[in-house]
């Protein structure tokens, strides 16, 4: 595998493997992630990306016979230490999924409730919470008038705007974005692209996506994954322009996934 | 085969499923239809202002069905009160939190037989372990017999109701760092309030309707009493009672009850109905 020299990495994975029962789904990852920047997984149905993903906030313990080895640094501290508090970790860690997942209650209520889990705000710095979280994910303007509405009344589009200001909003220090835009119309796609490229100013993240054109426009790093192994990674324009294994250059050109 | 047979060939089969459905559906209206017509016959004549004002009469004279009513109204409210709680509760622990070990899936088949055992056993139980111990009939061991039916139905559709609920919203929640009590409280529980209420107003449609286990354990009251530590009149018992004995103003008191315990359960249903669907489009 290729390592490309990331000189203030946020997170590092050391020896990752992954395990549904007994079946192998990651296999021995080793991979750094760039503070501030974006990095985009990419590979064909079922290599692994999204679980590799849903490794970074150890959101596989919801499910019995889910489990991994190896190691996670977040700064320098292993996440998959049992010791670590799960919850802190998952503060500090957002994720928007691939459907836009609105909470039953008001917008406001939506954006609030992860705020609430770890921050004892006024009403008066909730209400400028919400309106920043609101503001990064460029819904604002649209949804001022009606914080009070159910979240679920939004259009597709927005609802995942919503996530994203969700996620925010807890101020993580880093974003996981599963396939944020595959349920959306091009347009709500758009919006999502351009916010990814304002958001990595303040946090780190890591997009998985099918789209490669996505991945090409959005990321600085790219990582491709293929039947848990991870193929290739290194600098977007250099996967995409001059991918050093053969099997990338199969999958980039699209003559292969 | 050409396409054209194989056309034809699709649309007369269609055609027969059709007709047979149509047939099978039409043979149940029949009956419901039926049952419904003789009730209304039957009930609408006897529903004067007096069966709501009155106390059920001695044979020859004239009275109404009110201590039944009632005695119906106190004994369906307090089994709903009791069971309502504990059903959602297990039903919440079937669905959030019983995904490792035995507990849950042993619960579950229990509560499933639990479901299909006859409301007659349910009867039979609480007068062996209550009003044997107190030596008289009550309508507290009427409450609780319909009380221990309320809890299967209601973990059931609690259970039914939270599985449906999107694994993402919860995986949502979790991302952010809330604590699993914090996520079925605020997040699932909330997602499936709608169908939750439904699941309850079904098992207040079914208790409002039980005679079996209210004849070992509330029995009957002639009179005005509305104090549980005593025998209660309630709808079901009265309409058996009053159904089979020779006296002709009796009989027609149980069909005013049988109008009504069917025109309430009717009304639960379509109630329970459109809150469903009222919620299904929002969501």
């Amino acid at each position: 595998m290729t390592t490309v020299n990331i000189t203030t990495p946020k997170i590092v994975v050391k020896d990752l493997n992954f395990y549904y029962g007994n079946y192998r789904a990651l296999k021995d990852i080793n991979l750094n992630i760039a503070e501030k920047m974006v990095t985009a997984f990419i590979g064909p149905s079922g290599c692994g990306k999204s679980t590799l993903l849903r490794t970074f906030n150890r959101m596989y313990e919801l499910y019995p016979k889910q489990k991994a080895t190896g190691g996670i640094l977040l700064d320098g501290a292993n996440m998959l230490d049992p010791k670590q508090d799960l919850n802190m970790l998952r503060a500090k860690i957002g994720m928007v999924f691939q459907k836009p997942t609105p909470f039953p209650m008001s917008i406001y209520d939506n954006i609030a409730f992860g705020v609430k889990l770890y921050e004892n705000l006024s009403k008066h710095d909730m209400d400028a919470r919400v309106e920043w979280a609101l503001k990064k994910a460029a819904l604002w303007v649209e949804v001022k008038d009606k914080l009070k509405q159910s979240g679920t009344g939004l259009s597709g589009g927005q609802q995942q705007r919503l996530c994203i200001a969700r996620a925010i909003a807890v101020k993580p220090q880093v974003l996981l974005l599963d396939e944020p835009t595959s349920a959306l119309d091009p347009i709500s796609t758009a919006h999502i692209e351009k916010l990814i490229d304002e958001l990595k100013e303040d946090f780190t993240i890591v997009i998985v996506t099918h789209n490669m054109q996505q991945a090409a426009r959005v990321s600085d790093y790219t990582a491709y994954m293929y039947l848990g192994d991870l193929v290739e990674f290194g600098e977007t324009s250099t996967i995409f322009t001059n991918p050093k294994r053969k099997e990338t250059e199969d999958y980039i050109t699209g003559r292969f996934g | 085969m050409t396409k054209f047979d194989l056309y034809t060939r699709r649309r007369i089969i269609n055609s027969i499923g059709l007709a047979i459905a149509v047939l099978a559906m039409g043979f149940g209206l029949f009956w419901l239809c039926w049952i419904l017509w003789t009730l209304l016959e039957n009930g609408l004549p006897s529903l004067t202002a007096a069966v709501f004002t009155q106390m059920t009469p001695p044979p020859g004279s004239s009275g109404g069905l009110l201590n039944a009513i009632a005695g119906s109204l106190m004994m369906t409210l307090l089994g709903t009160v009791i069971g309502t709680p504990i059903g959602i509760l297990a039903g919440t622990y079937l669905a959030e939190f019983g995904q490792r070990g035995w507990m849950a899936p042993v619960t579950r088949f229990i509560n499933d037989v639990l479901l299909s055992a006859p409301s007659i056993v349910i009867g039979l139980f609480v007068y062996e372990i209550y009003v044997m111990k107190v030596k008289h009939f009550s309508g507290w061991a009427g409450a609780l017999a319909l009380a221990i039916l309320v809890i299967p139905i209601v973990i059931r559709t609690t259970e039914n109701m939270l599985k449906l609920v999107p694994s993402t919203l919860r995986e949502a929640a979790a991302a952010l760092g809330a604590p699993q009590w914090k996520i079925v409280n605020f997040v699932t529980l909330r997602a499936a309030r709608a169908g939750i209420i439904t699941g309850v107003m079904l098992a207040i449609a079914r208790i409002s309707g039980e005679t079996a286990p209210l004849l070992f354990t509330s029995l009957n009251n002639q009179f005005w009493s509305s104090n549980m530590d005593q025998p209660m009149a309630n709808l079901p018992v009265v309409i058996f009672q009053f159904a089979m004995s020779p006296y002709e103003d009796w009989q027609q008191l149980a069909w005013a009850g049988a109008l009504l315990i069917t025109l309430s359960v009717l009304t639960l249903n379509i109630m329970a109905r459109v809150l469903f669907r009222q919620s299904a489009t929002t969501h």
